[in-house]
């Protein structure tokens, strides 16, 4: 112990993010770039076991620990930012820029957090610059934004309620696997599946997130869900609640991304959908499944990031994003429509893309444990993924009907952080032996077999055929989906205005009640004891000295009548 | 859908040779599953062309499932006065 020592790679992320307003536009912009290839330098040079830890409050805090799980969230959280970061060297808002790199560095804090404490610090961290990079888009965000942080204000409370219980049954901060058997655990794992958008919290979700800019959204959907992904990997791995979630969460995105009709928010529910896949993975808990969970949360960082900023590239440019409004956009968007399909493909997991080496793991993993209501589940999941992704995006912004749009490709950068993550989807999913061996457990999984592809080529396909029949139904509305957050935002709303009226006429009415009551004690008081009352007024000498008189005579009177003989 | 302005991917004639080309990727697909040796984890998924009509019906369903559930909770899309 104290000879392995590594600099938090979260404080790359965070100074950089904390030093980019202060700095000129070529310095800003070399700075977007170095921190996260920093960072990712400082991930590789964190070493196995605490690398570097503080005394807290009689607890040993262990700020650094490193661990592969570790390392290949980092890794995916750090090129995530670089592409982010080059993506958004065009974005003027530096608030937004500071809030990004803070939140992307408070994630790098919680995937190599070794103490609850720690984590939870970074959780909440995240937290908080993740509301900042919503409420930096002005006016329109603020509402989503504030309904997004109170959100996770509330699942930090519930994770520090089972952090405080589980320090105080155990007398141990240390995170790692814990047992559900008692409490504290229970609420500690809620905390997570708030950040997780398990249903049925996961509205906050689609909520907030359309609702940052072109590049804050690229942002928002990488980093929150997915450091809930390794905390419960690390602490809840073969937990069997997390089987059923997930799928809950896999059918609810399917669902309502089918009757969605803006593209960003088709891709927020994308999300879900796809963390889903992850937590039945955690739930299914065996190495091969958690390999695949892990391996698909960093494939998916890259090919979802890739589809947030195609779609912010035509938000860019055109300034739309209701599929209802858009169409035709291939004729002068290239490079924006061709990374488009990469990231669709990559997520419907096709063949020689990266989607298709990471999930089949976790379906490798259902079939290996015999689950196979799990496995057909996971298997018509995968076939609505291309449904509702994987098709529906590029079809709706990119074909479908000629809008009369015609944008040009957004500037150079943009292009090119989506070029890169592009590039990255399909070099992952023809050459996956890299990710594989940074995977937390040794695998010797063979994606590619001919009854593999084959089987994912006609799953796919024929969901494809599915889409193209049945497109009439699958026209786009000018409609939104009530989903749970309608609780709080209609009766919720209405209770809690209620509520603030209750208290509004209580307080009048105490107000009033106690004010009269009061002013008539002040009245009677002052009757008696103010400036013209019997007792205040000033009294003259004389008189005083007229009343000392009666007074004395009074007594010799009384005297004289008693005591006689005196 | 073939409406206007003359790119060649949206004429008519195109999409039609592109139906075309589909049907036949997705016949072949199919067709293919007789030459190889299925190694099915469970019962179901050793039929024949199991993948193409498995994705096929759950799309099919999902689309169905998304219908009812829009026609109970579909709203204007400035329901919450955005």
């Amino acid at each position: 112990m104290g000879i392995d020592f590594a600099m938090p790679p979260a404080l790359a992320l965070i100074f950089a993010g904390l030093l980019l307003p202060f700095l000129r536009a070529e310095a800003r912009a070399a700075l977007l770039l170095l921190a996260p290839a920093l960072a990712l330098w400082l991930v590789w040079l964190v070493p196995d076991g605490v690398a570097l830890s503080l005394p807290f409050l009689g607890h040993e805090l262990a700020v650094v620990n490193g661990s592969k799980l570790s390392r290949l969230f980092g890794t995916a959280f750090a090129i995530m930012a670089l592409a982010g970061g080059l993506f958004s060297l065009n974005q003027k808002n530096l608030l937004e820029l500071a809030a990004a790199y803070v939140y992307a560095g408070s994630a790098l804090g919680v995937v190599f957090a070794g103490d609850l404490i720690t984590l939870f610090v970074f959780w909440e961290l995240m937290a908080i610059a993740s509301t900042l990079v919503l409420w930096s888009n002005g006016s329109k965000a603020r509402a989503a934004g504030l309904r997004y942080a109170i959100m996770h204000l509330l699942g930090g409370v519930i994770l520090m309620a089972g952090i405080a219980g589980e320090a105080a049954m155990t007398g141990s901060i240390a995170f790692h696997a814990m047992d559900l058997s008692t409490i504290p655990p229970q609420f500690i794992l809620a905390g997570f599946l708030i950040n997780a958008a398990a249903t049925p919290l996961s509205a906050w979700l689609p909520d907030a997130y359309p609702q940052a800019s072109w590049s804050g959204m690229v942002f928002l959907s990488a980093f929150t869900t997915k450091t809930a992904i390794y905390v419960m990997m690390v602490g809840f791995a073969g937990a069997e609640i997390l089987v059923w979630l997930g799928l809950a969460m896999m059918f609810y995105g399917i669902i309502y991304a089918i009757l969605e009709n803006d593209m960003r928010r088709i891709l927020a529910y994308s999300i879900v959908n796809q963390v889903g896949f992850m937590v039945t993975g955690i739930g299914i808990g065996t190495e091969m499944a958690l390999n695949g969970a892990a391996a698909h949360a960093f494939t998916h960082i890259i090919y979802k990031a890739l589809l947030l900023m195609s779609a912010g590239s035509v938000l860019y440019m055109t300034a739309k994003s209701k599929c209802t409004d858009l169409g035709g956009l291939f004729r002068t968007m290239p490079v924006t429509t061709i990374c488009g399909i990469v990231g669709a493909l990559s997520i419907s997991s096709f063949p020689f893309t990266s989607g298709f080496v990471s999930k089949s793991m976790i379906l490798e993993g259902a079939a290996d444990e015999h689950l196979a209501v799990v496995w057909y589940l996971l298997m018509a999941a995968s076939a609505g993924v291309f449904l509702h992704a994987g098709i529906k995006f590029p079809w709706f912004v990119f074909f479908q009907k000629d809008s009369g749009l015609r944008p040009a490709d957004p500037p150079w950068n943009m292009q090119a952080g989506m070029i890169i993550a592009a590039l990255l989807c399909i070099g992952i999913g023809v050459l996956p032996a890299p990710l594989y061996a940074i995977l937390p457990y040794a695998t010797s999984y063979v994606p590619y077999t001919l009854n593999h592809v084959m089987s994912q080529l006609q799953l796919l396909l024929f969901s494809g055929l599915a889409f193209f029949l049945m497109l009439g139904w699958l026209k786009r509305t000018l409609t939104i989906t009530l989903d749970t957050d309608w609780l709080w935002r209609k009766p919720g709303s209405i209770a809690s205005l209620w509520l603030i009226d209750c208290f509004d006429s209580g307080w009048t009415w105490l107000v009033k009640a106690l004010g009269s009551s009061v002013q008539s004690t002040v009245a009677n008081l002052r009757r008696s004891h103010g400036p013209l009352g019997l007792f205040g007024r000033t009294w003259p000498t004389g008189t005083m000295a007229f009343w000392t008189t009666v007074m004395l005579a009074a007594f010799l009177i009384l005297g004289m009548l008693f005591h006689a003989d005196i | 859908m073939s409406e206007q302005n003359g790119h060649w991917l949206v004429s008519a004639s195109t999409i039609r040779l592109l139906w075309i080309a589909f049907s036949i990727v997705l016949a072949v697909l199919v067709a293919l599953d007789a030459f190889l040796v299925p190694h099915p984890y469970f019962g179901l998924d050793g039929t024949f062309g199991f993948s193409a009509w498995y994705g096929f019906i759950s799309c099919v369903v999902l689309v169905v499932l998304a219908k009812v559930l829009g026609m109970l909770f579909k709203r204007p899309d400035d329901y919450y006065g955005d």
